[in-house]
């Protein structure tokens, strides 16, 4: 047991905040952020079938404006904006040439000329240079991340203590779609989008103003069972719905295609950063696969361990966890992709142990937005 | 949190619980609040010779897997099989049923180098105060 709060990790806006609501902290990219408040079980749970909270502000935030603002994102992305309209938002992974991943982010378009994309904490400053580096005719990129907190409101009973919140119908708003208010927390901008794979919104708004969002937010949603939800919570979510996150499935050292990301890939566009290399690699063929597998026998295959058949170690995990929805032992990896069929028995390398897993059909959790969500 | 004053404390929150032949090891109150839920035990092989402050078996939460040191030498006498289908006893009842295991210490004196609750109590304040 070791305290990983380190005296270099930024704070969030919110951190009074969680500190009152008994948060036990740790660090997330960079941040001091709250792991839990009283239990991983009980917030996962929470946002399972009632209303969680999460502060977010972590994450960074560009604005991108200009005449050939649209243009420009549509070479730094690999999925293709013209699929979206104003009002939507698409995620998109940012690839290098070589078609490894610089990041994952959502592209929110506000109007042809003006974007905000958001981006991981960790990846702030990498994504920032990038894509200055990537930039032709005019566009203005700017760094918002510290003027803009970000809120995420995931569950079932979400939509509704939104909408009370906020004054506002917000039955019309489908998933990756959003709406821009002026309210009395200053300009925000609501989007139905979130890392749960619940029904669930994300909430961006000016940093001055969240402890009173916040506020508010817990005075009305105390009727509806509003949990604060921290990190560890978030990260059994997005694993048993196979969200990815970066630094764990995504790197520079995997492609998109690698990672299951093929829908995410704008084929038809006439190019984008990386394009070259993921057509070659279509052709090719990929030669390491993420797959989801859970586990047999006692224990939880977590990041780093083996993956093994037999004495030959044929990849290695990058997320496991003990899944709270279907109390079964869960993990993310790479495998060999001659080994990466749904049912191939594998071994996980536990303790110098080998542990019987097997892949299984992803995403693990089938519930929540799952059954009808929709890819853009 | 609770600190039985009845039993013997390692620096690594362990508790031990002296008896005629055998004593009872499991982790403190301040040990299952700074772990949180516990997902998964690997509990010893009864038989085992364990060493003071080895490691003897693992407690894993949704979040990683933690060591669970010996607080003295001895041999494994007997487990607590039910935290295999049940391992929230551990947050649940730390000193009751949420025990890890029996052993026959080996070098009783050792038990002397362990911490009492006062000083357990001592060292846990000073921790959060760092």
């Amino acid at each position: 047991m070791s305290d990983s709060n380190s005296v270099s990790s930024k704070t969030l806006p919110l951190h009074e905040r969680h500190q009152a609501c008994g948060a036990h902290f740790g660090t997330f990219g960079g941040w001091t952020v709250p792991l839990y408040y009283t239990s991983i079980l009980e917030e996962h749970e929470a946002v399972r079938t009632g209303t969680g909270i999460f502060d977010v502000s972590h994450m960074g935030e560009f604005d991108v404006e200009g005449k050939d603002a649209g243009k420009v994102i549509n070479r730094w992305i690999t999925n293709d904006l013209s699929k979206i309209s104003p009002g939507q938002a698409i995620y998109s992974p940012v690839c290098f040439e070589n078609g490894g991943i610089v990041d994952d982010v959502i592209v929110y378009l506000f109007h042809p000329e003006k974007f905000m994309i958001v981006v991981n904490a960790s990846n702030i400053e990498k994504d920032f240079n990038w894509f200055r580096s990537h930039l032709v005719g005019e566009v203005k990129l700017t760094d918002q991340s510290s003027q803009i907190a970000l809120l995420a409101i995931q569950g079932p009973k979400s939509r509704d203590l939104m909408a009370q919140v906020l004054s506002i119908d917000l039955s019309g708003l489908s998933y990756y779609h959003f709406t821009s208010l002026e309210s009395r927390f200053g300009s925000i901008t609501v989007s139905a989008t979130g890392y749960t794979g619940e029904e669930g919104f994300e909430l961006f708004c000016p940093v001055g103003q969240v402890k009173q969002l916040w506020d508010e937010l817990f005075r009305i949603g105390n009727s509806f069972g509003l949990k604060p939800v921290g990190f560890g919570a978030r990260d059994t979510l997005r694993l048993e719905v196979k969200n990815l996150l970066y630094g764990h499935e995504m790197s520079a050292e995997t492609t998109p295609l690698e990672a299951g990301l093929g829908w995410t890939i704008g084929w038809t566009k006439e190019e984008f950063i990386g394009k070259t290399a993921l057509v070659a690699q279509r052709e090719k063929g990929i030669s390491k696969k993420l797959v989801g597998f859970e586990l047999l026998d006692r224990g939880i295959a977590r990041e780093g361990y083996a993956i093994k058949i037999g004495s030959q170690v044929i990849g290695q995990v990058t997320s496991g966890t003990f899944s709270p929805s279907l109390k079964k032992n869960i993990s993310l990896g790479y495998v060999d992709v001659m080994h990466s069929k749904i049912g191939q028995e594998i071994s996980i390398e536990i303790r110098g142990r080998n542990t019987r897993a097997q892949i299984i059909k992803t995403p693990f959790y089938q519930g929540g937005r799952s059954a009808k969500q929709v890819k853009i | 949190m609770m600190i039985p004053s009845d039993l013997k404390y390692a620096k690594t929150h362990e508790w031990i619980r002296k008896a005629e032949g055998c004593s009872t090891v499991g982790i403190t109150d301040y040990a299952q609040h700074e772990i949180s839920d516990v997902v998964f035990v690997e509990l010893p092989k009864v038989g085992a010779v364990v060493e003071q402050g080895k490691s003897v078996c693992i407690v894993e939460s949704v979040k990683a897997a933690f060591d669970i040191y010996a607080p003295v030498s001895g041999t494994i006498k007997a487990i607590n099989t039910l935290l295999e289908s049940d391992p929230a006893l551990i947050n649940q009842e730390p000193y009751q049923k949420g025990w890890l295991f029996d052993l026959v210490p080996s070098q009783p004196s050792q038990f002397d180098s362990l911490l009492s609750k006062d000083q357990y109590e001592q060292m846990i304040r000073q921790g959060a105060a760092s």
